[in-house]
């Protein structure tokens, strides 16, 4: 698959309860289809950062930036493709193969030659871990595939942009004051 | 102060200045019901269904300008709830849900009455909660009401479980909200005011598209004073309907699907849009990628989301209208576009879309039209869905800021009656009307119960075609005449209203008209008026759907009806 479509998105968001189901639950029902996701804690507490990478050719990132951002458990929302600083993504694989005694010394090769390693092995299969971008873990999978692939498991894409500062609101946290109206009515001209 | 969590949720309410509940108990949500008599100043209004307790809120909530409040019961009565408050989500109204929720214990686990609404819900509220430690329901309420009446308004639903509402916890309500994720918009760019007003001063044919923001944002007063500095004609959507006065020389009236001819060419015409708090719609575009294709346009919206999503504005303003259109105004020089004003006076003349045609049957936009002559326009005005929703538009003039309120986003029949039933609890000294569909009428009709019990005065005119006429429209414009599941049989309108108590009476002729809405007026309890109209009649103009405005259709087209008819009116 061509990847040159491809967007990846960064979010921070609560670490509630329901919201991955409340961010998901957006993305379908705007339509918008993802071809990764991953969600991890994030250096703040309370914090989750989020990767999404979605298809810019079949999805309007912005528009999705903008609906996803509208929920309250999101912090923060980028797309953080084609920025100024470079973006390093990177993926985590673990892949088993079969693996026969005279298989074995090619498949030990391939571990070294993608600086991957193997994390379990038996008579008659091996277990890859492999990290890197999408498309050097592509190629490894693709190699893989002439010893015969059992299974194969992968994180999705996370990422970063280069130099000293993160991917996060510009600001401080927002603090609104209501001061207390007993039987008074809303403040603001708003509703 | 120690409080258990029904009282609470009171507390919390009277705080946010909440005087109607609009609701129905059941076996989840008892505590807070057993709360009510400790707290007078809320008064319950008790709906015979829960989807009309949204509705009536929502309806509420518009004509009151704060939140509207409903309560409801797990399982049914918060599924029930759901059209209701996704109506509310669709038309940008400030609800605050609360919804009793199975006990703790059996959440998860299929009790009796257990739905997992804030699950349902998610799609249709701007924020939902479960609630599931007393300590934690004063922050989650005071962040439901923020969250609801703030930024774009939307329903926020708050789902407590029955325990929870019966533990107790030392009670203060907090004065802040801590949301780290809900940023209100800035205040408006002066650059970005400063090219609006420079598109405004350069364009020849400028018009303004005011929606449901200006209403929502208060932003009559510099609406007005832009249109009038630069007489900029003014097209209003259906939900920003009486934003801008509807006799106005420069109103024009609405646009789209069932817009006025003139508006959907002076649209396809102009060089300039000037898009205040809408979100051009379908409805009102048409066809999107020939809308307006001579147009520059300047978004105003206080939802980012909405600006690019449908159309590419050259300037972009997120912000609150009503300030945003401040800005403008201070860039401004008053100008004017005789010309513009002339090509569509032409068009107007040419193309009379609401004149109304010389018929001895009763025509609905008659009845419409006399409704407005006698009450002088000074009424609030209700709507369901369907080809009387769209005569309640076109016939009526709403000079009085606020005085419309409609199902728009969602379109939902059934609104008129607990939509009545709302603003009716919030001005109950302002003469209500509310113009009925046959069909709508029987989605909710259990409520006239509701305006007898608490002696609502609200005028029902329903326009009886007999027909789901929209549908049936469609149905002999799109579908070859093939009118399927449309016939309606009907009960005695004036019989049923009669047995809730309701006077009520009923009009077959043109000649009655005035009476029975003079009638009806003279009454000081609820009325109900049946006006059997011609069931031959359909709305237009009429953009059919998937063309653009260009093509819009002013007559009805020849053989669209069971008779011969002729291609003028």
């Amino acid at each position: 698959m061509s990847r040159e479509h491809l967007h990846t998105l960064v979010a921070l968001v609560e670490n509630r309860p329901g919201v991955l189901n409340r961010i998901v639950s957006k993305v379908r029902q705007r339509g918008f289809n993802i071809e990764s996701l991953a969600v991890g804690h994030s250096e703040e507490p309370g914090l989750s950062r989020m990767t999404f990478v979605v298809d810019a050719s079949l999805v309007d990132t912005e528009q999705m930036v903008k609906q996803v951002e509208k929920l309250i458990d999101v912090v923060h929302i980028e797309d953080i493709t084609n920025k100024e600083r470079d973006m390093l993504a990177r993926e985590l694989l673990m892949v088993k193969v079969k693996c026969k005694a005279e298989t074995r010394s090619e498949l030990l090769n391939l571990v070294n030659v993608y600086r991957a390693s193997v994390i379990d092995i038996t008579p008659t299969s091996m277990i890859i871990e492999a990290s890197g971008d999408t498309d050097k873990l592509d190629s490894l999978v693709e190699l893989l595939g002439d010893f015969g692939v059992i299974e194969t498991c992968r994180t999705g894409q996370i990422a970063m942009l280069r130099g000293p500062e993160r991917v996060g609101p510009d600001a401080g946290h927002q603090h609104v004051l209501l001061p207390h109206l007993a039987g008074g009515r809303a403040p603001g001209g708003l509703f | 102060m120690k409080l258990n969590g029904a009282q609470i949720v009171f507390e919390c309410m009277r705080r946010e200045g909440v005087r109607h509940v609009f609701g129905y108990p059941g076996g989840s949500n008892l505590p807070l019901y057993d709360t009510f008599i400790q707290y007078p100043d809320i008064q319950h209004i008790l709906v015979r269904h829960e989807q009309s307790a949204a509705h009536a809120a929502d309806a509420y909530a518009r004509v009151s300008e704060d939140v509207g409040v409903c309560f409801a019961t797990s399982g049914p009565g918060a599924t029930n709830l759901v059209t209701g408050i996704a109506n509310a989500f669709m038309d940008s109204i400030p609800l605050v849900c609360i919804t009793g929720s199975v006990v703790t214990t059996l959440i998860g686990r299929d009790g009796f009455q257990e739905a997992d609404i804030t699950g349902i819900s998610l799609p249709v509220t701007k924020h939902n909660q479960l609630v599931l430690k007393v300590e934690d329901l004063a922050q989650a309420l005071k962040e439901a009401f923020h969250i609801a009446r703030t930024g774009r308004p939307g329903p926020v639903l708050i789902d407590i479980p029955r325990d929870v509402q019966q533990q107790v916890c030392e009670f203060e309500y907090p004065d802040s909200v801590h949301l780290r994720g809900y940023q209100l918009p800035p205040p408006p760019d002066p650059a970005l005011a400063r090219k609006a007003a420079a598109l405004i001063a350069e364009a020849q044919k400028p018009l303004i598209l005011a929606g449901h923001g200006v209403i929502i944002s208060k932003a009559y007063a510099e609406l007005k004073e832009l249109a009038e500095t630069c007489q900029i004609p003014v097209i209003t959507t259906l939900l920003g309907i009486s934003g801008f006065p509807g006799t106005h020389d420069l109103c024009m009236g609405m646009p789209g699907m069932h817009g006025m001819y003139w508006n959907n060419m002076a649209i396809s015409e102009t060089d300039l849009i000037i898009a205040c708090g809408m979100r051009f719609d379908d409805r009102v575009t048409g066809r999107l990628k020939d809308f307006a294709p001579n147009a520059k346009i300047i978004h105003i919206d206080i939802d980012a989301a909405e600006i690019g999503k449908n159309v590419r504005p050259a300037v972009a303003i997120h912000a609150d209208l009503k300030p945003a259109l401040a800005a403008i105004n201070a860039e401004v020089k008053p100008k004017d576009h005789p010309e513009w004003k002339a090509w569509i006076k032409a068009m107007r003349d040419e193309h009379p879309s609401i004149a109304l045609p010389e018929t001895d049957t009763l025509l609905p936009q008659y009845v419409v039209s006399r409704l407005y002559e006698i009450t002088g326009g000074d009424a609030y005005v209700c709507t369901g869905v369907g080809q009387h929703q769209m005569w309640a538009a076109q016939y009526f003039w709403y000079d009085k800021p606020n005085s419309w309120v409609t199902s728009g986003g969602l379109g939902t029949m059934g609104f008129e009656i607990p939509g009545a039933l709302g603003m009716q609890v919030a001005k109950p000294h302002d003469t209500v009307w509310t113009i009925c569909g046959d069909g709508g009428f029987q989605m909710t009709s259990q409520e006239l119960a509701v305006f007898v019990e608490h002696k609502l005065p609200v005028k029902f005119a329903i326009l009886n075609n007999g027909y789901l006429g929209m549908v049936k429209q469609w149905q002999q414009m799109f579908y070859k005449d093939n009118k399927s599941a449309v016939r309606m049989h009907q009960p005695d309108f004036v019989k049923l209203a009669e047995a809730y108590g309701m006077k009520a009476l009923r009009v077959t002729d043109k000649a009655g008209v005035d009476a029975g809405i003079r009638e009806a007026m003279a009454h000081d309890g609820p009325v109900l008026v049946e006006f059997v109209v011609d069931e031959d009649e359909n709305c237009f103009p009429m953009v059919p759907p998937g063309a653009s405005l260009q093509e819009t259709v002013d007559q009805p087209p020849v053989l669209v009806r069971d008779k011969e008819v002729t291609g003028t009116r």
